[in-house]
């Protein structure tokens, strides 16, 4: 049975593990293999998923329209740039007006400044305005999925911890806090009230 | 000559359903081969099945004789395996050929695959909700899906037992990070048994055909750890967009384009956390069930258990 190309995992990362990346991969020589970004907890991602705060939206195209939007989440800034060649998603932040919660499906994508330092960005596949109710989801799936991470990141045989070691010199034990400081704010804001709409959550 | 005496018993035995023989006379015809005419005995044997065989009309593999597998209904994973089942008739639907005499679900402990039963082969009708011993299935692949054929040396035993069919339903969950080409308002072939979806107004087994409208949603559910592929047929589409059939309709006519219907669906679906349940098929879970998670998080519950770690 001929089988397409298995879909790539989207995988749950905090804006703060995900910045703090800059190592990208491929696991073939073929030309069109999917590229990963090594996440610093030890995982390979070419997907994400993410929820956040939509909290500015700007058109820094030249001529043609290429849109910038930055999505917090309680962790940091995840930077999105849409243009010409994801449709969608650049319609989508045209019209969205911040601030808004958002779920954007995307793949990392990593350049080198003038400096040397590497910035990650997302480019998305979708853009779609959400409740207050799935961005907390997310950042408990979040958390989940964070915790597991840095728990087998001493398993034996877990190759992406062993490259991430390699390639980075970050400590695991920062993305457990941050991802237990994002459940202690989402638990806190539950205690404060229920009506009352988060704005752009704390750093 | 006792060894000849015990294949002729066999042979017998294997034949009793179908043909009224001796063990002598089956005896005297391997004797022939095999001390007239030096024949190895199993070839002798061989050739003695296969002139019963003829005389009854049979192919080969309908002999069974005992070597049938029992396999669960849900559990099957072969092509043309012969089959013994007791099974509950779940379901009949109807018809959609003459060819087809009836064609419906049966079920078992495991769970449910879908029977089909030939014109041809001149069976005995079987009642809904009614269980049976059947005896001498095949079973059948499509696209990765399996299913059971009733033939002409099927046996159909009524037994009066009740079975607990199982449910094989998966339950995915995930966020919903995909609605892949060929969702939203779509066109399937109206030809008699074939409902596939047309390519740009043809059919890829009628050519261009005036189709029928419908519609679906075919998704994918990602939980970051594996993805999902899911469908929503025109109920469940129904119900996860709040758009019905007709306002679809209505909205392709406005647009004079049908793609705005997968937009609109796509603004109120991506991105949200869904738990789905049903048959899966193929690649693809059928969705007959399904809820958006959207019930506020018990950050309190996870900490406590983050903190465990």
């Amino acid at each position: 049975m001929s089988q397409a190309p298995t879909r790539e995992v989207a995988r749950r990362v905090f804006a703060r593990e995900f910045n703090d990346a800059s190592h990208t991969f491929k696991e073939s020589d073929d030309e069109r293999a999917p590229v990963y970004l090594l996440l610093p907890t030890g995982e390979r991602a070419n997907r994400v998923f993410l929820v956040g705060t939509l909290t500015e939206k700007e058109d820094v195209g030249e001529g043609d329209e290429y849109w910038r939007g930055r999505i917090v989440d309680p962790t940091g800034t995840f930077f999105v740039y849409a243009g010409q060649y994801q449709p969608d998603a650049a319609s989508a932040l045209r019209d969205l007006e911040p601030p808004a919660y958002v779920a954007v499906v995307g793949k990392p994508r990593t350049y080198e400044t003038d400096d040397g330092s590497v910035n990650v960005s997302v480019r998305p596949e979708s853009i779609t305005a959400v409740d207050a109710a799935t961005r907390d989801r997310w950042v408990v799936e979040t958390a989940q999925r964070t915790l597991e991470r840095v728990t087998a990141f001493e398993d034996e045989g877990n190759e992406y911890a062993r490259m991430a070691r390699e390639e980075y010199d970050l400590s695991v034990d920062d993305y457990r806090q941050t991802a237990l400081s994002a459940l202690e704010g989402l638990d806190e804001t539950d205690e404060l009230d229920a009506d009352t709409t988060l704005d752009a959550p704390a750093e | 000559m006792t060894d000849l005496d015990t294949h002729a018993e066999d042979i017998v035995e294997q034949f009793s359903d179908h043909l009224d023989l001796t063990v002598d006379e089956v005896e005297e015809r391997l004797d022939n081969l095999v001390n007239e005419y030096r024949v190895p005995v199993d070839e002798a044997r061989r050739s003695v099945v296969n002139s019963y065989l003829d005389e009854a009309g049979l192919e080969r593999e309908a002999l069974g004789g005992g070597g049938n597998a029992s396999v669960g209904l849900a559990e099957i994973e072969q092509d043309e395996q012969w089959l013994d089942v007791t099974a509950k008739v779940v379901e009949l639907w109807e018809a959609r050929s003459d060819s087809v005499a009836q064609v419906g679900l049966l079920g078992d402990e495991s769970g449910t695959t879908k029977f089909v039963a030939f014109e041809s082969s001149d069976l005995p009708e079987l009642e809904e909700g009614t269980v049976y011993r059947l005896e001498n299935l095949v079973t059948d692949e499509y696209q990765g899906n399996f299913s059971v054929k009733l033939n002409r040396t099927t046996t159909i035993t009524e037994v009066d037992e009740e079975i607990e069919v199982g449910d094989d339903a998966e339950t995915v969950e995930g966020a919903l990070v995909d609605i892949q080409s060929g969702s939203g308002l779509i066109k399937r072939c109206p030809e008699d048994d074939c409902t596939r979806v047309l390519q740009n107004g043809r059919c890829s087994e009628h050519g261009s055909v005036e189709g029928e409208f419908d519609l679906r949603i075919k998704a994918v559910l990602d939980d970051g750890e594996s993805v999902h592929e899911v469908i929503f047929d025109r109920e469940q589409t129904e119900a996860l967009t709040g758009m019905s059939l007709e306002e679809a309709k209505d909205m392709a006519m406005d647009a004079l384009d049908t793609t705005v219907v997968a937009d609109e669906m796509q603004s109120g679906t991506l991105g949200r956390y869904y738990r789905v349940s049903g048959p899966q098929f193929g690649r693809y879970v059928l969705v007959d069930e399904f809820e958006q998670l959207s019930d506020p998080v018990d950050a309190e519950a996870a900490l406590i258990e983050a903190r465990s770690i």
